[in-house]
């Protein structure tokens, strides 16, 4: 037997202070959502003819799928290459990486034009289109994602199937069904593991190739051919850093093990693999020479200043010190350098980056694109809050009793 | 053999669905700069700023009537955009030369769509709605697009422009090189037949180049020995002829790669017939086994 931790669904009631508040957040952002497809992207969003991508892609899309990373990362770190120690956060991870890509196609039918066309990239293939790969292994990802996901499902209602009334009779023959579906989704689920690996790893740096379409237009600091290659390592580095602050903050609203052990071992990969991101990031910068452009003064040159500053060689030097990798607190705030570090990576390359020719204007949120995108993190956070509480996903609190009696 | 190393052997098979993806990956190569290939050169110097051309596209593509009549000349300096209802727009510069009464020499220049040989809107576009047509008319299909407006990101002369006012059917807009009428023997352009000093020449690109060189050749000091389109992002079917430097007159510098060449290649290189995912599922499938059947072996003991 593998697991050491037993993850449960956690006992604590579900409509607390907080989760109204998401739930208010949810509102406004449906009310904004309603408003574009009355009055179209032009009534709720800044987007202009210079500018045709807001915060929904570089936020929602690009962003999103940067920081749910968590997901394929621990399933590496747990699944393929055999540490089975990081088993309790395989499963929390797991499901934040679900919702983020559920999300991701929510933000993609608010965004496009013609949202009701969104399927034609099944039928109409542009090998050439980075955009279509993006899309074709974003697809396919969310699948594994789910497929990954039944276990838990099945673990929860296997034996405790009880159909209302009459459908009683039928107990005996759903239960067995259950049950051979996951015998054999466990037998073929190292498919499933190792695709979703690579998977990740295609539409990841995907995402870095497809501002390289705009030679002319995206700021050289962050025009290089190997953006590809720096996404990719940047979305492997933030993946535990995710794990660490969605753990962090879930513990101090709901009575979780204290896994800070956990944590701080996880928080030397860290180490390493920011590392990797930053020798590759300031590589490319003597090579290229770019570091000319560092002191220009302008909104992108003080913007790579700070993502590479905040967002890199501080946490990175925070993550050296045992000291703060030992401590809870150190180790929240380092993971949430390294993830604002990402985050402003990402808008910098699609947003702050982008210089259109003949923009007359710059661009800037407003309020409904804000409202959208916090409408749809606030329902992710939601539906993360939901899952956990009715499904096996977290260790929590007097969960080691029974673990002694597992391993 | 435990039991993970047999099922790990047995479905194995089950990998070759990966390649599903390959032939999409591989894509087509850019259609190549045919000699059918057609082309529109703009003499800058001949153009007199009578916005007819304007009014002939407004005509043909069934545009909306515009706020100001077609014979009004002041909207000329008023540096307008390309827009979701304008295809072509035509700007007056002044670069400073003067003429011998000392009056400023204006420049009239037109602009529209370029039609690039290798398009960045081409490539990028997600469900391939954007094509480039043997003829050389870059071609919008709107029953394809899904308003993604990655052509938008894409197009380095910033053409294509979105219709943010329509919440369900909005489209994206360009100049079409009248595909419809030079697809025809003998059809030119609306805004080519239109104009009355012949600033527009249609006609097929490798001719119009020729005849480009053969005007610069015959009156050097009206000319700059300089034909914008030639190179520039790999060439364009637009050309531009000019007496000014380029530069004054609001034209982008661009580099003569094409510039959807480091993605497609970065695309091909990576995916041709899916070599590199599945190498890495390869190599992680080998990680997988290994770590697996050791912590098998311990405990069996
Ligand atoms: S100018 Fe822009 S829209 Fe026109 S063909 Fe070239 S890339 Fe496409
Ligand atoms: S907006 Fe339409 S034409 Fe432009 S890239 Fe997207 S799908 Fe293609
Ligand atoms: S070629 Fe046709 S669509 Fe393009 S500018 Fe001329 S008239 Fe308008």
């Amino acid at each position: 037997m593998h697991s050491h931790a037993k993850p449960l669904p956690v006992r604590a009631p579900f409509w607390t202070p907080g989760v109204l508040v998401l739930t208010a957040f949810m509102v406004a952002g449906a009310a904004f959502i309603l408003a574009r497809f009355v009055g179209g992207l032009e009534a709720v969003t800044n987007l202009d003819q210079t500018h045709p991508w807001g915060i929904w892609i570089g936020i929602d899309v690009a962003t999103g799928v940067a920081l749910a990373a968590g997901g394929f990362t621990t399933a590496a770190l747990a699944h393929v290459f055999g540490r089975r120690f990081y088993e309790p956060v395989v499963r929390p991870a797991l499901l934040t990486a679900m919702l983020g890509y559920t999300l991701v196609p929510i933000a993609l039918l608010i965004d496009i034009g013609r949202s009701w066309a969104i399927w034609h990239p099944i039928i109409y293939w542009q090998g050439n289109s980075v955009l279509f790969e993006v899309a074709m292994c974003v697809v396919i990802y969310t699948h594994v994602l789910y497929l990954e996901f039944i276990p838990i499902v099945m673990e929860r209602f296997k034996g405790r199937i009880n159909l209302p009334g009459p459908l009683g009779a039928l107990n005996g023959v759903a239960e067995s069904l259950l049950g051979l579906a996951d015998r054999t989704l466990s037998k073929i689920m190292w498919i499933f593991v190792l695709a979703g690996v690579v998977l990740s790893c295609m539409h990841q740096s995907g995402l870095g190739s497809l501002m390289l379409i705009a030679p002319s237009k995206i700021h050289p600091l962050w025009y290089t051919p190997i953006l590809p290659l720096l996404f990719l390592t940047s979305a492997i580095a933030v993946g535990f850093p995710m794990v660490i602050f969605e753990y962090t903050l879930a513990s101090s609203s709901l009575p979780l093990k204290d896994e800070t052990d956990l944590m701080a071992s996880l928080s030397r990969y860290t180490a390493v693999l920011l590392g990797i991101y930053l020798a590759l990031k300031l590589g490319d910068m003597v090579v290229r020479g770019t570091y000319a452009h560092l002191l220009e003064g302008t909104a992108q040159s003080n913007a790579f200043l700070v993502e590479l500053l905040l967002g890199g060689i501080v946490p990175w030097l925070m993550l050296l010190s045992p000291r703060v990798r030992r401590s809870r607190r150190g180790l929240f705030a380092a993971a949430c350098f390294i993830i604002g570090g990402v985050v402003l990576n990402r808008l910098n390359v699609f947003l702050v980056g982008y210089r259109a020719p003949h923009a007359q204007t710059s661009y800037f949120p407003s309020v409904g694109e804000i409202a959208v995108t916090a409408g749809l993190i606030a329902a992710l956070m939601f539906l993360y809050r939901l899952l956990v509480t009715y499904l096996p996903i977290l260790s929590p609190h007097g969960a080691e009793a029974s673990r002694e009696v597992i391993s | 053999m435990n039991r993970h190393r047999r099922d790990f052997l047995k479905t194995a098979g089950a990998v070759a669905t990966l390649p599903l993806l390959a032939s999409s990956a591989r894509g087509s190569d850019a259609p190549p700069a045919g000699k059918e290939s057609f082309g529109c050169l703009v003499d800058l110097t001949l153009c007199v700023g009578c916005r007819k051309c304007e009014e002939a596209c407004n005509r043909i593509n069934a545009l909306p009537e515009p706020p100001e009549p077609f014979d009004d000349p002041f909207v000329l300096d008023r540096r307008r955009q390309l827009q979701p209802t304008e295809f072509t727009v035509v700007n007056r510069f002044h670069t400073g030369r003067l003429d011998e009464r000392n009056r400023a020499i204006p420049v009239f220049v037109k602009t529209q769509c370029m039609h690039c040989l290798k398009p960045a809107c081409v490539s990028a576009c997600i469900v391939g709605a954007l094509q480039r047509r043997n003829d050389g008319a870059v071609f919008y299909d709107v029953s394809k697009c899904i308003g993604c407006r990655y052509c938008m990101i894409a197009c380095p002369f910033q053409v294509p422009k979105y219709e943010y006012a329509d919440p369900v059917t909005p489209r994206v807009r360009k100049c079409t090189f009248c595909a419809d009428v030079i697809s025809r023997e003998g059809g030119k352009p609306a805004c080519a037949a239109i104009c009355p000093v012949e600033a527009l020449t249609f006609g097929r690109r490798d001719k119009l180049l020729e005849l480009a060189r053969q005007r610069i050749r015959s009156d050097p000091g009206r000319y700059i020995d300089r034909i914008y389109g030639e190179h520039e992002v790999g060439g364009t079917g637009w050309l531009y002829l000019s007496g000014e430097p380029f530069e004054k007159l609001g034209f982008l510098d661009l580099p003569s790669r094409p510039v959807p060449q480091l993605t497609e290649a970065i695309q091909h290189g990576l995916f041709s017939f899916m070599w590199a995912p599945l190498t890495l599922f390869g190599i992680l499938g080998g990680a997988m086994w290994l770590t697996r059947s050791g912590s098998h072996l311990k405990e069996d003991d």
